[in-house]
């Protein structure tokens, strides 16, 4: 009984723990928005840029990251 | 990852399947326990992948004609981009470096691609694999960082340019951020690769049900047209991830080779 309810615990924040991929859509949607209005106000700079959109969107995406290791955790090692 | 039973709940619904079947290593001949030389689908996929990589870039090179073939100017166009990525990002003094990050970057975009055929494994949806090559990564650009600049290299974390009593409280953050690179780096590709094929065989799932019932005349070529669409987009990231990858790994030796900020 006690084994069951870590189990559904742990089933219960491994879901939670994808709420955190919301907060990754956001930052990659602010990133790339950004990005976006500022190449359109100088299009000859964007291309050089690039490359600096897509370090900005890995490293916002990392924390999305964080919450499936999160899940990954509680679904197989607690 | 999905080891436990999960057969079908009643006669109709034989076809389900687990999305997350495509990902268990099984030995390619009988079925044994995957020991450590095992010969296992992984082995035959990465096999194929490095098979792919000869073709193009040593057999569809080997005429090195000045007016290039398809195949050469493919080989030419990769060689030239990881270059210039290099050269933009982390400088012309990491040029030294690039074999190393043209072997990562042609090994996951191949890879990555192998994987979206139909009935393929993808290597490189294992956090094993891609955890080896982070910290391979990690591992070089921290020996490196040490050797080009000593105890230099530890102004990456003390970073002068913010306010005296901020710089230990920014040293502990930075300190934290620079060993979570490795995880970041390895999860974010086998993340990437393991979702997206799941999602596609989620859909999968779905799509006989035209055989159970009417409910399927709405939902079969609804998931169908899904499936299409998620393809497409993964195809999208099979490059995106390779290139985050090793534009990531580009950063990491920039911060290595100049550590001040």
């Amino acid at each position: 009984m006690e084994g069951d309810v870590v189990q559904m615990g742990a089933y219960i924040g491994a879901g939670l723990a994808c709420t955190g991929m919301g907060g990754a859509a956001v930052g990659v949607g602010h990133v790339v928005g950004n990005f976006l209005s500022g190449a359109l106000r100088n299009p000859s700079a964007a291309g050089g840029q690039t490359a600096t959109m897509f370090i900005g969107i890995a490293f916002s995406e990392a924390l999305g990251i964080f919450s499936f290791l999160v899940a990954l955790l509680l679904m197989f090692a607690v | 990852m999905a080891t436990e039973a999960h057969g079908a709940e009643g006669g109709a619904l034989e076809l389900v399947f687990h999305p997350m079947d495509q990902f268990i290593v099984k030995p390619l001949f009988g079925d044994g326990q995957v020991g450590m030389f095992t010969i296992t689908n992984v082995t035959l996929w990465m096999g194929l992948t490095i098979l792919a990589i000869v073709g193009l870039l040593v057999l569809g090179t080997s005429g090195r004609a000045t007016i290039p073939s398809r195949i050469q100017s493919i080989a030419e166009l990769a060689y030239g981009f990881i270059r210039k990525m290099v050269e933009d990002v982390a400088g012309k003094d990491a040029l030294p470096y690039f074999p190393y990050i043209m072997t990562l970057f042609i090994f996951i975009v191949f890879a990555n691609f192998l994987g979206l055929l139909p009935m393929a494994f993808t290597t490189t949806s294992h956090i094993a694999v891609t955890a080896v090559m982070a910290m391979m990564v990690f591992l070089t650009v921290t020996i490196l960082g040490f050797v080009k600049n000593g105890a230099g290299f530890l102004s990456l974390f003390w970073i002068s340019a913010a306010p005296l009593p901020l710089r230990p409280i920014l040293a502990l953050i930075e300190i934290i951020s620079y060993f979570v690179r490795p995880v970041s780096h390895s999860i974010r590709l086998a993340g990437n690769m393991m979702a997206g094929h799941a999602v596609i065989k989620v859909f999968a799932a779905f799509a006989p049900m035209i055989l159970i019932g009417w409910i399927g005349v709405i939902v079969t070529p609804l998931s169908i047209i899904a499936i299409t669409a998620i393809y497409a987009l993964e195809v999208l990231v099979a490059f995106i991830q390779a290139y985050v990858f090793t534009i990531l790994t580009c950063v990491y030796l920039k911060d290595a080779l100049h550590p001040h900020h």
